[in-house]
């Protein structure tokens, strides 16, 4: 469960001061499917950020499970990253040395799980994405497609609460776009919240219900049959 | 995240690069080689000079007239004021039980001729003894013969190079010298001999004491050398000695140089000099930590996106720090165990090509040389990895 109170991120940049989010207020049920639309330069990455206790709003109050993360340290946002929440990016992130499986055993590296639950729950996660014969290749041997699901089988390894995807379709051909969302459905049927940030209304359409932010602020709430580009893009203007 | 983990991650990150990886390596391999061969030498010149040393007998204890205070000079370039007699000789002889010989040494420089041919040598008027405590070998003939100090016989033995200009093709055993004014039959020839401590004993002319002196018109020696029984006695050698002839004297009038005070002066010099070549080869090993510093600034430049990840998915501040500076710390420890395997093996070599040179590194040099090496990577190592552990997730994420 999340909950956003009057929350804005205001940036110093020169003279000017940009508020990257504007009041925002929102609510967002465990288990639910929310996509993120909006132009660029809307605040679309900045209210992600916030979301995965990457950055901190400057006011405003954000709960996170009940918990008040806004006012939580470096040290305690790192921990809520680590143990609630995932991360999926547009442009994968793999650590290029690391074999697909070592990708995904990063997080329990850092966590200090023990080896051996690591490398299993490694090989689990690798399978769940179906590429168990490729666990051994490095990211520059896999197709665009294949590491987005390493990145999505490492962003779940940890069994977050929150799974957050920035354009995660943004860099794939539609066929392996496809299987993304098609394995990022099938967690969020398992329970897990998704937030995913997107241009395209075809991924939006998909997510339970659509946001779109406008210079900071939700401009409107979408049903998935609503969200067509002229919505979003009139949002714009 | 357990050791272990973060050794291999680090490991993984400088195998990625190899080429840069390794030649940071090599700077640190080049310092630590450089000080382990730098003080292997140091070490050997100083052995070195102290097996020739010993070769001449670090039991000597040299009495000299006047007291000077000469420390680590040469036996026999110190001025001469007081005299010191035969007779001083003698009783040293009989008084001094630690001394196993006693030699009095009368010296000058006189022009020894053989038919048209002469030459200027060093004239040394001393007993048989002095062969023995100067560790000198008589190559063919006999020494002096013994007997009374104050009575000599008109003998000489020559050193080699003198005997061979004297009696060019000719057998110098037998022949008669002229020495000044004295007659002198040549009984023994030396050996080929190295230069010791300034005194070339290819070009003397040793003579028994009594006719030195007569032929110098001198009353007092030069010196009287001491071969003491053992090294251990020397301390006590050196008391009576004083005390002997502080009595005879009726004051403290002379000096007493041993062998050890050269030594030791010399094996100063030389562990000093150790000590500055190390400390040179330590700037360079130093330096090297430049390299380290550099290297690592980079790769955490190139890496933005993989701390930003890394941070992400919930590595801590301070495990961003450790997995750079393990990065550095490993660098060096490699450099340093390949520089000293390098080192130890261009001593050997060294050895090998000149076996007469003990070099060896010493066990301190090796330690410091592999702590210097890790305080290095660490020191440098650690600004660049708390830079990487300063970015902000964000903005390293969104650079790429």
């Amino acid at each position: 469960m999340i909950r956003l109170e009057h929350v804005s991120r205001v940036f110093q940049v020169g003279d000017s001061v940009v508020r990257a989010l504007d009041d925002v207020c929102e609510e967002i049920r465990t288990g639910e499917h929310i996509a993120i639309m909006g132009p660029s330069g809307s605040g679309k990455s900045t209210l992600l950020n916030v979301l995965g206790c990457l950055d901190r709003p400057s006011s405003g109050s954000y709960q996170l499970d009940g918990r008040e993360v806004s006012a939580l340290d470096d040290a305690e946002l790192t921990l809520v990253r680590r143990h609630l929440i995932g991360f999926v990016f547009q442009t994968f992130q793999l650590v290029p040395r690391l074999s697909a499986l070592e990708n995904v055993e990063l997080p329990m590296l850092f966590a200090g799980i023990p080896r051996e639950e690591r490398l299993a729950r490694a090989a689990e996660g690798i399978s769940a994405v179906g590429l168990a014969p490729r666990a051994e290749h490095r990211p520059d041997q896999l197709s665009g497609g294949e590491r987005q699901r390493v990145a999505v089988a490492r962003a779940v390894v940890m069994r977050p609460r929150v799974l957050l995807a920035d354009e995660p379709t943004g860099n794939l051909d539609t066929r392996s776009g496809g299987q993304v969302l098609e394995l990022l459905s099938g967690l969020n049927a398992a329970g897990l919240t998704l937030i995913v940030v997107t241009h395209d209304p075809n991924v939006a359409r998909r997510a339970q219900r659509t946001i779109v932010l406008t210079d900071g602020r939700i401009l409107r709430r979408l049903a998935p049959d609503a969200v067509t580009a002229s919505v979003v893009a009139g949002g714009s203007g | 995240m357990k050791s272990g983990d973060l050794l291999a991650f680090a490991a993984r990150a400088l195998r990625g690069n190899r080429l840069r990886s390794g030649l940071t390596l090599l700077g640190v391999a080049i310092g630590s080689a450089a000080v382990v061969m730098l003080t292997a030498m140091g070490e050997g010149a100083n052995r070195y000079v102290m097996r020739q040393f010993e070769g001449i007998g670090s039991n000597l204890l040299a009495v000299v007239p006047g007291k000077t205070e000469t420390h680590g000079a040469s036996a026999f370039t110190s001025v001469t004021t007081e005299d010191l007699t035969l007779e001083d000789a003698e009783a040293l002889r009989r008084f001094v039980p630690e001394a196993q010989r006693v030699a009095p040494v009368s010296m000058g420089s006189e022009t020894v001729s053989h038919a048209e041919r002469s030459r200027q040598v060093a004239v040394v008027g001393s007993t048989s003894e002095f062969l023995e405590v100067q560790k000198v070998r008589l190559g063919r003939g006999s020494n002096l013969p013994p007997g009374d100090l104050r009575r000599g016989t008109a003998v000489v033995v020559l050193g080699a190079t003198v005997a061979a200009e004297l009696f060019p093709g000719a057998d110098p055993l037998g022949g008669i010298v002229r020495i000044g004014d004295l007659r002198a039959r040549v009984i023994g020839i030396l050996e080929p001999q190295g230069t010791q401590l300034g005194m070339n004993l290819n070009e003397v002319a040793i003579l028994p004491v009594a006719k030195a002196m007569r032929l110098f018109n001198r009353s007092s020696l030069f010196r009287i050398l001491i071969d003491v029984r053992a090294h251990a006695d020397l301390d006590a050698a050196k008391e009576r000695v004083r005390a002997l002839l502080a009595e005879r004297h009726g004051e403290e009038d002379v000096t007493l140089i041993s062998q050890d005070a050269v030594v030791e002066s010399f094996s100063n010099i030389l562990r000093t000099l150790t000590l500055a070549v190390a400390a040179i080869a330590a700037i360079s090993l130093a330096v090297s930590g430049l390299g380290i510093m550099n290297v690592m600034l980079v790769s955490v430049a190139e890496r933005r996106a993989e701390v930003g990840l890394l941070r992400a998915l919930g590595a801590e501040r301070g495990q961003i720090t450790r997995v750079f500076l393990a990065e550095a710390l490993l660098l060096s420890l490699l450099g340093a165990l390949v520089g000293i395997a390098l080192g130890a093996v261009c001593v050997q070599l060294l050895v090998w090509l000149y076996p007469a040179f003990p070099a060896r590194p010493p066990l301190w040099a090796v330690a410091s040389a592999f702590v210097l090496a890790l305080g290095v990577g660490g020191a440098f190592g650690l600004a660049p990895a708390r830079r990487a552990a300063r970015l902000d997730p964000v903005a390293a994420l969104a650079r790429k």
